[in-house]
């Protein structure tokens, strides 16, 4: 029988997708990495410690929640895994609580990190705060005005973030600039790499700490009698809460379903190419620079996809759609009034797609659990703007 | 052995430490001029830098530059052409990133730069173990596979890497992307590592600056690689004469050593 989401190869391909695509002065450290990681998920000792941070620190379980009002309006049976009740709003957490405990274990003091939104950074400086290590954020000029008080938080707990100038202002070039610090500080520091990209292991790797979700959801349906749901639906940036969510039904009958932000679609409009060390779709030109990708949602404005979607896509496992910005400031609006949950535009993605395809691609009847990846609360003087300029 | 390998192996065999200077192609209209008056003022080869939206090796004045040159509207099929014209009689070594290459199509650019008269490649972001189809389109072609050892590589990669390098092995002389530098960095201890498993050339680039750091690293290795020093000059608004002055002292501070 053919089963998904397994182990990448030894080089860290997902099929022709993932790989390293880093200068050599970086591939020790990602061979450290590999083998650190591998060492510390068939630790118990490690298990035990991740567990019991997530529990206590991290708030884990987070409940699944069924909508009612959105259920019989649609037509469908919703269900939201709510990840946005985890410690710092979102799943970040999940996989920095990982990542930290793993530079301690290898004898580092300090990490980095990229940041789009400012999710991944207040969780990497939150967990950097709690494991008492040093944290720097990187973070494009133009996110940082966007979310300023990310900025702040992240200052809060300890971090220092170092708006990034250089290319688009946005979270690609965060990468950038996160990769060529590394080259100069392996020694005493881990780059902790907030998605399922880069090279191999962080794909994989980041993808393992975020299955706790997935295997989570899934046996927390089981316990109240739902079972497999058709679909599990999540919004894709570099698609780390996908991969987790994924995780947990890769196996099952259910369909697993990515949504991408329309100006940031690599599986709907890229093409295969190299970028932040791994092969997989990007949004590139017809002479292969790299293009902005442009979303409402500063964490999906990513021109690549981490490198197991592109290959999910390709063996046809996983699907990926995209919604746009319109839609995602409706589906915000609809969840938070019918609901009583805001969710982050991120999340809205998933949700609009929801929306827009019960009834379509969502046959009447079916059971949908959608990841509430992230809390709202940090969009919601955007969304304030947009909505006072479009009135 | 490819054509780099015999011409960079007869540098070495003249008794010659090799100088390299690293240019941005497609930075100005007469950035060819600027390839030419380094070779008239001694360059042995030239990197021809050939710009990538997302430089991960390289630092903020090699960005600019890119940055500059992709505006102008260069691509890596419009630097071919113009180099195609381009005869200086010195090897030419195409530096980049992966993702030209891979999205031209491998067997395609080997030819392209080929037909252009580079013969070695620089490729930062393709380590050995994803080297071997790029390696086998570029040798069909008769062009080289240059590869990079750093401080941090250790004793058994070193020598992989070494014994897949074609035309010289490039010696990073600190852990840090491309920008200038104080100090000569770990030049000389990675320059001894490689030499441990093999006997080609080794030059050493990344943070030499100054014609006494050339000067310096010309003392143990086969060949200094200077980029940005050269870049930033140009950014500054200094010309072909200006490049010509720079690569001269160059010149004459690694024949000292």
């Amino acid at each position: 029988m053919t089963t998904y989401m397994n182990d990448p190869d030894a080089l860290g391909h997902f099929g022709s997708f993932g790989g390293r695509f880093v200068p050599e002065a970086l591939m020790p450290a990602c061979l450290e990495l590999e083998e650190a990681f591998r060492d510390a998920w068939a630790d118990p000792t490690f298990l035990d410690e991740y567990h019991d941070l997530l529990r206590e620190f991290g708030g884990r379980p987070t409940p699944v929640t069924y909508c009612d009002r959105l259920s019989q309006n649609l037509g469908i049976e919703l269900f939201l895994k709510r990840e946005d009740l985890a410690h710092t709003g979102s799943h970040k957490i999940n996989n920095v609580i990982g990542q930290a405990l793993l530079t301690k274990r290898m004898g580092k003091s300090r990490i980095i990190a990229e940041t789009g939104a400012g999710q991944h950074g207040v969780a990497s400086a939150t967990a950097a705060a709690k494991l008492g290590l040093e944290c720097t954020v990187y973070m494009g000029e133009l996110d940082t005005q966007r979310q300023a008080l990310n900025v702040f938080r992240m200052e809060l707990l300890g971090a220092t973030v170092r708006p990034v100038t250089s290319g688009s202002k946005t979270l690609k070039d965060a990468v950038n600039e996160a990769m060529r610090e590394w080259v100069t500080c392996v020694d005493t520091t881990h780059y902790c790499l907030g998605s399922v990209m880069g090279p191999h292991p962080f794909p994989w790797m980041v993808r393992e700490f975020q299955s706790i979700l997935g295997r989570e959801a899934a046996s927390q349906l089981d316990e109240r009698g739902v079972g497999t749901p058709d679909m599990v639906v999540a919004c894709v940036g570099g698609g780390s809460n996908a991969a987790g969510l994924f995780a947990g039904f890769a196996n099952s009958t259910a369909r697993l379903i990515g949504v991408e932000a329309a100006g940031g679609s690599a599986i709907g409009i890229g093409s295969p190419g190299v970028l932040h060390g791994m092969r997989s779709m990007l949004i590139q030109s017809d002479v292969g620079q790299i293009e902005e990708a442009h979303s409402i949602s500063a964490g999906l404005d990513y021109p690549g996809i981490g490198p197991e979607h592109a290959f999910l896509a390709d063996i046809a496992r996983a699907e990926y759609y995209s919604a746009s910005d319109d839609e995602v400031l409706d589906a915000l609006q609809l969840l938070s009034r019918l609901e009583g949950i805001i969710p982050a535009l991120e999340t809205a993605h998933a949700l609009a797609w929801v929306f827009r395809e019960a009834g379509k691609l969502i046959p009447s009847g079916s059971t949908v659990l959608v990841n509430l990846s992230g809390r709202g609360d940090k969009d919601v003087a955007q969304v304030l703007d947009i909505l006072r300029s479009q009135s | 052995m490819t054509s780099l390998d015999v011409e960079l192996r007869s540098v070495r065999d003249g008794g010659r430490k090799a100088l390299v200077p690293y240019f941005v192609a497609g930075l100005s209209d007469d950035w060819p001029d600027h390839v030419r008056a380094a070779v008239h003022a001694g360059a042995d080869a030239v990197e021809i830098g050939i710009p990538f939206s997302d430089p991960m090796m390289d630092g903020v004045v090699i960005q600019e530059a890119a940055d500059i040159a992709l505006r102008r509207g260069t691509t890596l099929l419009s630097i071919l052409d113009e180099l195609s014209t381009l005869d200086v009689g010195v090897p030419l070594v195409a530096m980049t990133y992966y993702n030209l290459f891979h999205h031209l199509g491998l067997e395609r650019s080997a030819g392209a730069l080929r037909a252009a008269g580079i013969s070695g490649t620089i490729v930062p972001d393709l380590p050995i173990e994803e080297l071997g189809s790029w390696q086998s389109a570029c040798n069909d072609q008769d062009v080289a596979c240059v590869l990079m050892v750093a401080p941090s590589t250790p004793l058994e990669r070193v020598e992989r890497v070494n014994s897949l390098s074609q035309g010289f092995v490039y010696a990073s002389a600190r852990m840090a992307v491309t920008g200038a530098a104080s100090d000569g960095g770990h030049a000389a201890d990675v320059v001894q590592r490689v030499r441990l498993s093999g006997d080609k050339p080794v030059y050493v680039g990344i943070g030499i600056t100054t014609p006494k750091q050339a000067e310096t690293a010309a003392g143990f290795a086969d060949g200094v690689i200077v980029g940005t020093a050269l870049v930033q000059r140009l950014l500054g608004g200094e010309g072909a004469a200006g490049v010509e002055a720079f690569v001269g002292e160059l010149r004459r501070a690694i024949d000292a050593a």
